[in-house]
């Protein structure tokens, strides 16, 4: 047990130690552009678990906050007059109007579950996506410039990679918390059972749209960095169908639910579509979205589960040598039902046995 | 004695379908009181409209002297109501101390106190070995005592039981009555629906029989066992004269197959 959290504990400060270091070492402004994207996706992603990944309601329209985010920043940073890195002094406000609109936003979805859940978030993706491009104090579909900043390229990437870092790290450290607290295991068992929750005392929709804040607050700060990094914003690009996909698919792929699958997640595919979409024999980016389908499709079909939880039940395996852990704790005649079980989809079933030991 | 939990008058429709036509029922505090009735006379209904999760059209829940009709479901289990289900519910991607911890978000104690708490209970109704396991992963019989374990972590005053014996094998019915005398001598109330008559007429102190979604007797079991109208309700009117008639529900405790319906049986 303790020996365990010595080795994830240890991992993960060499982890962040490399995490650190890399723009560091590879200053090239090229490179460390993959090092910003990655963490805003690793910071976006999570804050997409916090939510959907722990209660169930799959989310299809996180880019309202993401969008929102970069729109706010942008609105303020004009209307203000706010110039240079005072702008990122703008950030907490950001995140508060990401709170308030997830408010808004969980009033009007989270009376619905499943499949309609799914749907009505698509429909306030598009809302805004439309709203941003009528109205007029968003400038229409020509989108809004951010405030200039006067870095140079090198240490602009890496000045924003850190930025971006920090926002990845806080957003996991508040997943990790999310995960071991009391909140966190209502939010799963929401997820399992809602009316079965809520007949035991949990206060559902209280306890979903605190959750659903957390996660709109979070993105619309990272959008705000977003915007700022890439210093321009657009209805089609705030507000992106296919970001929504893609955040859903890294934490798919990497183990949906998990503190660290969406994080390896979007560090698996963030990096492969911008590498894809910057290949000028791949122009325009058809292939990475073809290849997106793929995994998409891929993850459906063989690892539904995702990478972290379905890649530890196969290192469970090889340790227990086919044996599931459970076969030791019934008894000796019951094993061979044991690992009959674990030939079949999912390792952890005990023999069917009533009444307990 | 005094009335825990009331009801008067319930109605609850369903389109045309009369779920309920004014089931009037109640349980003394301290005992274990038994609801039965065919297939289709409400009792399920009847559980979930004490318990939030349906709305009457009219009539009263009285919990002690406190009106609890149509409070939501958390507010019921709050007020001291707790219940398992007919198909047992619990939360399947959650460990079995998981499922026992969500019951306890009330508590203002301690963590390692509602954990060892918890352990205690699981102990209690024998499943204290698959704490760290999957709940999906237990059998079924496992999952009616952890239904039960989680309920009890939150210590309600009464409990509701839809078929606690329903689908499990005699050793663990067994289990499950001992476990459910236990608990009642401790002082915790109990109300039992349940198709197997053994199970019912050797447990509950008094008995109320549901039909086409009303109260038609209450009363102890002995007295159950020879009612006319129980007979009524559950082989019809028809059978009123018929002394070779199949066995009906006073003879059911002999029954192996006493886990059905008798109505069944005797089709």
């Amino acid at each position: 047990m303790s020996r365990g959290a010595a080795i994830r504990g240890g991992l993960l400060v060499v982890l962040l130690a490399l995490a650190i270091v890399f723009p560091l070492v590879f200053t090239n402004p090229a490179v460390t552009n993959y090092g910003v994207f990655a963490m805003i996706f690793v910071t976006a992603a999570s804050a997409w678990n916090i939510f959907s990944g722990n209660s169930g309601y799959i989310s299809l329209g996180n880019a309202v906050f993401y969008g929102s985010g970069a729109y706010a920043l942008g609105l303020m940073a004009k209307g203000w007059d706010v110039q240079g890195a005072q702008v990122f002094d703008l950030l907490p406000l950001v995140g508060v109007i990401g709170a308030g609109i997830a408010l808004i936003f969980g009033l009007i979805a989270l009376h619905v579950r499943r499949h309609t859940f799914i749907v009505v978030t698509i429909a306030v993706f598009f809302i805004f996506q439309l709203m941003a491009a009528n109205f007029s104090f968003t400038e229409g579909t020509s989108g809004l410039n951010s405030p200039f900043l006067t870095w140079q390229p090198v240490p602009y990437n890496q000045n924003f990679y850190f930025i971006a870092l920090g926002f990845a790290v806080a957003t996991i450290a508040v997943a990790a918390l999310v995960r071991r607290s009391r909140f966190g295991l209502q939010l799963r068992a929401i997820r399992d059972d809602e009316d079965r929750a809520r007949g035991l005392g949990v206060k559902t929709m209280r306890v979903k749209m605190s959750a659903l804040v957390i996660t709109g607050s979070i993105t619309a700060m990272i959008g705000g960095v977003w915007f700022y990094y890439i210093n321009q914003v657009q209805p089609q690009t705030g507000f992106d169908p296919l970001w929504d996909l893609q955040i859903v698919l890294m934490a798919f792929l990497g183990g949906y639910g998990s503190v660290s699958g969406p994080v390896l997640g979007a560090l698996i595919i963030e990096p492969g579509t911008l590498w894809l979409n910057t290949q000028p024999q791949f122009s325009g980016g058809y292939l990475s979205e073809i290849l997106l389908g793929v995994i998409f499709l891929l993850v459906v079909l063989v690892l539904p589960r995702g990478i972290i939880p379905t890649g530890g039940e196969w290192i469970k395996r090889l340790r227990t040598h086919g044996r599931p852990a459970v076969a030791a704790a019934v008894a000796p005649e019951k094993v061979g039902a044991a690992v009959l079980a674990a030939g079949r989809t999912t390792p952890l079933q005990p023999p069917a046995k009533d009444g307990g030991q | 004695m005094t009335a825990l939990l009331r009801t008067e008058g319930i109605k609850k429709a369903y389109g045309g379908v009369r779920a309920l036509t004014g089931a009037t029922i109640s349980v003394d505090e301290g005992t274990i009181a038994g609801l039965i009735g065919p297939n289709g006379s409400g009792k399920t209904t009847l559980f979930n409209v004490i318990t939030g999760y349906q709305r009457a059209d009219e009539g009263q829940v009285l919990f002690g002297d406190r009106v609890i009709t149509s409070l939501a479901p958390d507010k019921v289990f709050a007020a001291g109501i707790g219940r398992t289900f007919q198909l047992t519910r619990i939360f399947p991607r959650l460990t079995v101390l998981e499922n026992m911890l969500v019951a306890a978000q009330h508590s203002r104690r301690q963590r390692h106190t509602v954990r060892r708490r918890a352990m205690e209970l699981l102990e209690f109704v024998g499943i204290g070995g698959h704490a760290d396991l999957v709940a999906g992963s237990l059998s079924y019989g496992q999952r009616k005592l952890l239904e039960l374990a989680y309920v009890l972590i939150a210590d309600p005053q009464v409990i509701l039981l839809d078929e606690p014996a329903g689908g499990v094998n005699p050793t663990l019915i067994n289990h499950i009555a001992d476990r459910i005398r236990e608990l009642n001598s401790q002082g915790k109330t109990f109300l039992i629906v349940e198709h197997n008559m053994e199970f019912v007429m050797g447990l509950c102190s008094s008995v109320s029989v549901l039909e086409s979604g009303s109260c038609v007797v209450s009363g102890p079991p002995e007295m159950i066992r020879t009612d006319k109208r129980v007979l009524d309700a559950y082989l019809g009117a028809d059978f009123e004269d018929d002394e070779t008639g199949p066995p009906g529900p006073a003879d059911s405790p002999a029954d192996p197959a006493a886990g059905e319906d008798p109505s069944d049986v005797v089709s």
